[in-house]
C-alpha cells in the first residue's frame, strides 16, 4: 500500500553483483511534486538504485513502487509513466534531433500533434531549437544531455529518473535543464536526480546520502547543514596542500579538504580554533591570506558523512575518494564552476 | 499484444540506421554482386587446359600423332616439349605441369610388331581431385588412340566395314553443357543471404549494447517481439531485394535458367530469412558485442552453408556421419530448392520434404528468438 503522496518508495531494496552489494537495503519515499537528490561517491549504487527503480534491473530483494505500480509485478506498466535518462548517453547518434524525439514519442504512443507542440515547447526551453535537424551525433556534450532530457519529457511522464544528467554540461546548458525540471515540478511532477555536483543537491526539496549502497542520511538541505556537527573554517590559500598536510590530524579537526580557493575544515570550536591555526601556519612559515568561518555546504557535510562512515566500520583499507581529505576528484569536478 | 505504432518506429529508426551507415550499404549492395561474381566465375570444378609437359623419347611419326591427341583436346594445354627426366620432373616439383607424359623410344617399334606399348603418364597428386580427374581424361585419350590404331590395323588386314559394336548417347539434363557455374550461381543466393541476413541482423541489437542506447530503449514500453520484429523488418526487405538482384544477376548475365515457379522460390526465400534473421538475431542478443556477435553468426550460418550445404561439395558423396550433420543445416534443404526452382522446376511435390526441412527450422529458430531478448540490465 503506497500513501498516494509518495510517487517513489523504496523497501529494502537491494541488489548485488559479484563480490559486492551494490545496493544494501536501501529504503526512502519520494513525494509527489518532489525534486529529491541522491548523492554520494563513485560506487554508492545511485546508478543500480535508478536501474532498478527505472525497471530496467530486477533487484535481489525488497521492493519498490513507482508511480503507484510495484516494479515486481508492474514494471512494464509503470514504464508509460516514468521517463529515465541514464547516465550514458542513451539516444542514437545517427539520428536526428527531431527523429530521435519522434522515435521516443511513437514508442510512447504520443500523438502526433502533441508530439509537434511538446517538442517545439521543450526545443525552445532547452535552447535547442535552431537544431532540429542535425545528426545527434554531432551535437557537443551540454546539447546531447538536453536532447535526452526533451527525448525523456515527450511523454509528460509522472515520474522523472535523472542518472547524472549534468555531468559535463556546460553551465549555460546547465541552467536551461534546470529551468526546465522547476517548470515540470509545478505541474506536480516527480523528479528523482542522482548528481555529482554538490551545489545542485542543494537545488533539491530532500537529499540522500548513499554510501556503499547504504544510506547514511536523508533530509532537506538546510536541515542537513544545521545537523554538522561543529562548524566549517575556510582558509583562503595560494597553494592549499602543504597547509592541509599541516593541519591533517590536529585535534579539534574532524575535517580537512580542499576546495576551490583554499581548504575547508570542520571544527568543533570556531573562535578557539582560529587563532590556533593562524599561529599554526604561520610557525610553518606558509602564506596563508583570510580564515573565517562560512556557511556549510553540502559538501562539507557531505565529506564528514563519507569519512564518519568509514572511521566506524574501521573499514580505512577500503578509503573511497571522498572520504581522503585530498583533492577528490569529483570535488574538483564541482570547483571548475 | 503487439502496437503496430511501436513496430514501426523501431522498423523506421532501424531503417535510417542502416541508410546512414556506410557499412550496412556496402553490405546490403556490394555483397550480392561481388558474391555472385567471386563464385560465378571464380569456383568452378571444370577442368580444363590442365598443363602437359611432354618427354617424346622417340620423335617418331606415331608418337606424334599420339601426342597430337592430347593437343587436340580442350582439357588438355601442351605447355612444353622436353628432352629429359629430370627436366620433367623439375617442372613438376615447380607446379609448371601436372602431367607429364613419358612416350618410351620404342613406341612405333612395339606398335609395329603388334606387343602392347605402355605410355608413361606422371600425375601431380597435391591436388587429388584434379589428379583424378587428369587421369580419367589422359586414359580416355590413349583409349581413343588405341580404338584408331585398332580399326586401322584391322582395315589394313582387308576388314573393309569395321563397326564398334556399342557407344553411349549422353544427353545431360538440367544442366546441358555441364558448366559447373551452372549449379554454383543458383547457390550463390543461399551464401548470399547466410552473409547479408545473419551478419547484418548479428549487428543490430549488439550495437544497442555497446552505444549504451539499449539501457534508454528498454526503459520505454516497447515489449521484446515489438523490438525484434522492428528491427528485423528492414531486413527482410533488404533480403528480399538482394535475393532478388542474384536471381536477375543469375538469369541474365549468367545465364541460368529460371524453370520453376516465383512462387517457391519466394516462399522458400522468405522461410531461409526467418532461418537467416533469427540466428542474426539471436546471437546479437546473447553476444551483446558487435565483434563476438558477427564473428559467431559467420561461423554458424556462412560455413555450414559453405561446406555443408551440397554448395560446394555434393552431400550424397560424405561420409554418412557428416551427411547426416547437414541434416541440421537449413542452407541444405534452400540450396535443394534453389537448384530446383533455377536448373529443373520440377513439380512442387517432389521437393515437398525440402520445403518442409526449411519450414520446421523457420518456426523453431523464429520462435527461440522471440524468448531469447530480456529487458533487463544484468
Amino acid at each position: 500500500m503506497s500513501a498516494p503522496e509518495n510517487t517513489i518508495e523504496l523497501n529494502g531494496l537491494t541488489k548485488s553483483f559479484p563480490g559486492v552489494r551494490a545496493v544494501d537495503g536501501l529504503t526512502f519515499a519520494v513525494r509527489r511534486g518532489e525534486i529529491f537528490g541522491l548523492v554520494g561517491p563513485d560506487g554508492a549504487g545511485k546508478t543500480t538504485t535508478m536501474r532498478m527503480l527505472a525497471g530496467v534491473m530486477a533487484p535481489d530483494q525488497g521492493s519498490a513502487t513507482v508511480a503507484g505500480f510495484d516494479l515486481a509485478r508492474d514494471a512494464e506498466r509503470a514504464k508509460h509513466h516514468i521517463s529515465y535518462m541514464p547516465q550514458r548517453f542513451g539516444l542514437y547518434e545517427e539520428l536526428t534531433v527531431d527523429e530521435n524525439i519522434r522515435f521516443y514519442a511513437d514508442l510512447f504512443g504520443v500523438p502526433r500533434r502533441e508530439r509537434e507542440e511538446r517538442s517545439a515547447e521543450l526545443l525552445k526551453a532547452a535552447g535547442m531549437a535552431e537544431f532540429r535537424s542535425r545528426l545527434a551525433g554531432k551535437l557537443s556534450g551540454g546539447m546531447k544531455q538536453k536532447l535526452g532530457l526533451v527525448c525523456a519529457l515527450i511523454h509528460t511522464p509522472k515520474v522523472i529518473l535523472l542518472d547524472e544528467p549534468t555531468n559535463g554540461v556546460d553551465p549555460v546548458s546547465r541552467r536551461d535543464f534546470w529551468r526546465i525540471l522547476y517548470t515540470l515540478l509545478d505541474q506536480g511532477v516527480t523528479i528523482l536526480t542522482t548528481t555529482a555536483y554538490l551545489d545542485e543537491a542543494e537545488r533539491c526539496h530532500r537529499v540522500a546520502l548513499l554510501h556503499e549502497g547504504r544510506m547514511l542520511f536523508c533530509d532537506t538541505p538546510a536541515n542537513l547543514k544545521a545537523s554538522l556537527p561543529g562548524a566549517v573554517l575556510s582558509i583562503v590559500c595560494a597553494d592549499p596542500r602543504p597547509v592541509r598536510d599541516l593541519l591533517a590530524g590536529v585535534e579539534g579537526i574532524s575535517t580537512v579538504m580542499i576546495v576551490g580557493d583554499g581548504l575547508h575544515l570542520v571544527v568543533r570550536d570556531p573562535q578557539r580554533m582560529i587563532p590556533e591555526l593562524r599561529s599554526r601556519i604561520a610557525a610553518a612559515g606558509l602564506p596563508c591570506d583570510t580564515i573565517e568561518q562560512v556557511a556549510p555546504s553540502i559538501e562539507d557535510l557531505f565529506v564528514e558523512a563519507v569519512q564518519g562512515d568509514q572511521a566506524n566500520q574501521g573499514d580505512q583499507a577500503n578509503h573511497g575518494d571522498l572520504a581522503d581529505p585530498g583533492p577528490g576528484q569529483r570535488r574538483d569536478r564541482g570547483d571548475e564552476r | 499484444m503487439i502496437n503496430w505504432n511501436r513496430l514501426c518506429a523501431m522498423a523506421r529508426k532501424e531503417m535510417i540506421q542502416i541508410r546512414r551507415d556506410a557499412r550496412s550499404i556496402g553490405i546490403v549492395i556490394a555483397m550480392p554482386i561481388v558474391m555472385m561474381f567471386a563464385f560465378g566465375y571464380g569456383v568452378s570444378f571444370d577442368m580444363k587446359h590442365i598443363p602437359v609437359y611432354v618427354y617424346d623419347q622417340e620423335k617418331s611419326q606415331q608418337s606424334q600423332d599420339f601426342l597430337k591427341r592430347f593437343q587436340a583436346s580442350v582439357y588438355f594445354d601442351v605447355v612444353k616439349t622436353v628432352s629429359s627426366y629430370p627436366e620433367l620432373v623439375r617442372a613438376i616439383d615447380a607446379g609448371s605441369c601436372q602431367i607429364g607424359i613419358v612416350v618410351p623410344p620404342d613406341f612405333s617399334k612395339k606398335l609395329r610388331s603388334g606387343q602392347k606399348v605402355s605410355v608413361q603418364a606422371i600425375f601431380d597428386g597435391t591436388d587429388s581431385n584434379s589428379a583424378s580427374v587428369g587421369m580419367s581424361y589422359t586414359e580416355a585419350v590413349a583409349q581413343a588412340h588405341s580404338q584408331q590404331l585398332q580399326l586401322e590395323w584391322l582395315r589394313g588386314r582387308g576388314q573393309g566395314e569395321v563397326r564398334l559394336p556399342l557407344s553411349v548417347d549422353a544427353r545431360t539434363w538440367f544442366n546441358e553443357n555441364l558448366e559447373s557455374m551452372v549449379t554454383i550461381v543458383p547457390g550463390v543466393v543461399a551464401m548470399v543471404m547466410a552473409v547479408v541476413g545473419t551478419f547484418l541482423t548479428s549487428l543490430t541489437v549488439a550495437r544497442e549494447w555497446e552505444r549504451g542506447t539499449m539501457e534508454q530503449l528498454i526503459s520505454t514500453p516497447v515489449t521484446p517481439l515489438e523490438i525484434m520484429l522492428g528491427k528485423l523488418a528492414p531486413y527482410v526487405v533488404i533480403g528480399l531485394a538482394d535475393t532478388s538482384l542474384c536471381a536477375v544477376m543469375a538469369v541474365w548475365w549468367f545465364g541460368v535458367p529460371f524453370r520453376g515457379h516465383i512462387w517457391v522460390f519466394l516462399l522458400s526465400t522468405l522461410l531461409f530469412l526467418v532461418v537467416v534473421l533469427s540466428l542474426g538475431y539471436f546471437f546479437s542478443v546473447v553476444a551483446k558485442t558487435q565483434l563476438a556477435a558477427s564473428q559467431v553468426s559467420l561461423i554458424a550460418t556462412f560455413l555450414p552453408a559453405f561446406l555443408l550445404s551440397g554448395f560446394m561439395y555434393p552431400i550424397d558423396q560424405m561420409p554418412a556421419v557428416v551427411r547426416g550433420i547437414t541434416h541440421a543445416v537449413p542452407a541444405r534443404y534452400y540450396m535443394a530448392i534453389l537448384r530446383n526452382v533455377f536448373l529443373k522446376g520440377s513439380p512442387v511435390l517432389t521437393i515437398w520434404q525440402d520445403l518442409a526441412g526449411l519450414a520446421i527450422f523457420a518456426t523453431v529458430l523464429g520462435l527461440a528468438a522471440t524468448r531469447v531478448f530480456r529487458k533487463k540490465l544484468t
